[in-house]
């Protein structure tokens, strides 16, 4: 007993070696809490700049639109409505066109080489940076699309989402820029879920006589449901908070509007328009808009989350 | 009679053939942007590049003749990518590393897992207001405001995610009986971890971090009001404390300006830009693709 004692003693490790292994895992542990202690020190930075414009307009900031620094008056309605509303027709764009071309990649339409390049092609899409996306809006979409906006505006003007004159950058060119970001987000989520969906279902549907597209509206659509809404989710939350393309091709205008063919504002267009010029009041009232917007994007993405690790593993 | 045979006119055929062309459709509009967006890029901003482009200093708009060159903005996107790689990869690594080799999936690395998702949706221009109020405002970094530093830390908070994702998920994918094996001789889990599992996980970490370090540099929104814009040349080491230049926003700046010599520049940095992270991604795609085939034989 005691020869074995020494023994086990003797195949321990030096001190200093054993100290080696505490601190690195220790070091590991406190690199890895970095994410929480910045995701908290963001929240908190961010309301706690913001806690002079909360105290002074409360609720009302978000329900008015008047913003004059001259006067010390601010409210982001416009910009709160412009967020919103870009969102969400640019995501009422890209779900059937990003689910469209999802199961176009999925189905054997065309030899498996063509999709995979036309997946990736997609994917390349993402990359590009939001704001050459923007110079591209200004200087190639704004005037291709001018005529179909005047079109737009002569036959659906007495739709108040066309009732303004068209008159250069509008909340239109910046959905329809939004589309062309969203669109490889959808995509690939929307490939990987309906990727997931196991063969046997299909050849069951198959096998009782649905034809190709029966079998995908009422079987494989429905399986992939979940991963596609998570998708659809991550990409309402990217388009809350997209700025620069949408800043350059938006007008930067905070006069009210409902029509989308009039310039426009959202919050992260505000943001990064006036931060770097604002002082006093002002910056505590773009740190609030900033606080509107971090929560929107958080509750959007916090859902997204918890929908994936629900549905993940139904299969 | 022949029911056996296909027929064109049944509504389920019908019905079949419109779906699927419309999902032809779809992809059509999927990829037209990419095309007509690349091949513009290549070709406006192609036309554009000249030797004195790498070598002037952009003049200030107003001189409508001559818009000069971008390199201040090059390398000062150089420099704060540089930055925000330093910060970001031992960082993420580290906590990478934690994630996938110590933690037991209890409650602390499932909130930090959810946090690094989290994390990864905040808006990027929230980080640049973040670390305006944090160091910007303050100042303080040495009294200075708005620097390079500061938007490098900008881009580290985004990039942050991506490497800590891409550590664990490569070092999760690293087998087990590595680590029996390593641990078995007598290793201790750290020698394990540098010697056996960081090393046979290096590739598929090092493509994400590389993705992310091309993705950080088109990043525009948190440098605008971290790093802000200068026309003149980085000199040296103390510049890192003053305004600095990058591609992303000399392109934002420029695109809204009235003048067409400015505008001919954003188009030239565009390309540079596009064509800088189209090829890392490209050159990453196939490498891994590389990876699958070399794995499967």
């Amino acid at each position: 007993m005691e020869e074995k004692l020494t023994l086990f003693k003797n195949r321990k490790r030096f001190g200093i070696e054993k100290n080696i292994d505490i601190i690195f895992k220790n070091t590991a542990l406190v690199l890895s809490s970095f994410v929480a202690i910045i995701l908290l020190g963001i929240i908190l930075v961010v309301f706690f700049q913001s806690f002079e414009s909360f105290s002074r307009y409360g609720l009302k900031f978000l329900v008015t639109s008047e913003w004059n620094p001259v006067k010390d008056e601010y409210g982001a309605f416009t910009a709160i409505y412009g967020t919103l509303v870009t969102s969400f027709f640019s995501l009422l764009i890209t779900i059937p066109l990003g689910v469209g071309t999802a199961i176009f990649i999925t189905e054997d339409f065309v030899p498996k080489v063509f999709r995979e390049i036309l997946g990736s092609f997609v994917e390349l899409l993402a990359a590009i940076p939001s704001v050459v996306l923007g110079l591209w809006a200004i200087f190639v979409m704004e005037p291709f699309f001018r005529a179909f906006f005047v079109f737009l505006h002569n036959f659906f003007g007495w739709i108040p989402l066309f009732s303004t004159e068209p008159t250069g950058r509008n909340s239109l060119l910046a959905i329809l820029i939004l589309v062309v970001m969203l669109l490889p987000i959808v995509t690939s989520i929307a490939r990987d879920s309906l990727n997931q969906v196991p063969k046997k279902l299909r050849n069951a549907a198959y096998g009782i006589g649905a034809s190709r597209w029966k079998t995908i509206f009422s079987v494989i659509l429905p399986a992939a449901l979940s991963g596609i809404m998570a998708g659809v989710l991550l990409a309402l939350g990217r388009a809350m908070g997209e700025t620069m393309a949408v800043t350059m091709i938006i007008g930067n205008s905070n006069a009210f509007s409902w029509s989308l063919l009039s310039p426009g504002y959202t919050i992260s267009s505000m943001l990064a328009n006036q931060f770097g010029e604002a002082d006093g009041s002002q910056v505590s009232s773009l740190f609030y808009a900033a606080f509107v917007l971090m929560i929107l994007s958080l509750v959007v993405n916090i859902f997204a989350q918890l929908l994936v690790k629900k549905f993940s593993l139904k299969y | 009679m022949n029911s056996l045979y296909y027929q064109k006119r049944l509504s389920r055929n019908i019905g079949d053939k419109f779906f699927t062309s419309l999902s032809v459709i779809c992809a059509l509009i999927a990829i037209l942007p990419l095309i007509f967006l690349v091949t513009y890029i290549l070709i406006k901003g192609g036309s554009q590049i000249t030797p004195e482009l790498f070598t002037l200093e952009p003049n200030p708009p107003g001189d409508d003749l001559d818009a000069g060159g971008i390199n201040p903005a090059l390398i000062g996107t150089l420099i704060i990518t540089t930055i925000a790689s330093i910060i970001a990869i031992p960082v993420g690594v580290g906590g990478g590393i934690y994630l996938a080799e110590y933690s037991k999936g209890g409650a602390f690395s499932r909130f930090i897992r959810f946090g690094v998702n989290v994390l990864a949706g905040v808006p990027s221009i929230i980080a640049g207001v973040f670390i305006y109020a944090l160091i910007v405002s303050t100042k303080i970094l040495f009294g200075s405001m708005y620097s390079g530093l500061a938007g490098g830390m900008a881009l580290s908070i985004l990039m942050l995610p991506t490497v800590i994702k891409t550590t664990d998920e490569g070092l999760k994918l690293v087998p087990s009986e590595l680590r029996y094996a390593s641990l078995g001789v007598g290793a201790s889990m750290y020698t394990t971890i540098l010697k056996v599992t960081l090393p046979s996980a290096f590739r598929s970490i090092a493509t994400g971090v590389v993705l992310g370090i091309a993705r950080a540099a088109g990043e525009t929104a948190p440098l605008i009001f971290t790093a802000l814009f200068s026309y003149y040349y980085i000199t040296g080491f103390g510049d890192l404390f003053y305004e600095m230049g990058s591609l992303a926003v000399l392109i934002y700046n420029f695109a809204l300006e009235p003048y067409d010599a400015q505008n001919k520049l954003a188009w030239a940095a565009s390309f540079i830009l596009v064509l800088s992270i189209l090829s890392v991604n490209i050159f990453s795609r196939i490498l891994a693709a590389f990876n699958e085939k070399t794995k499967r034989l």
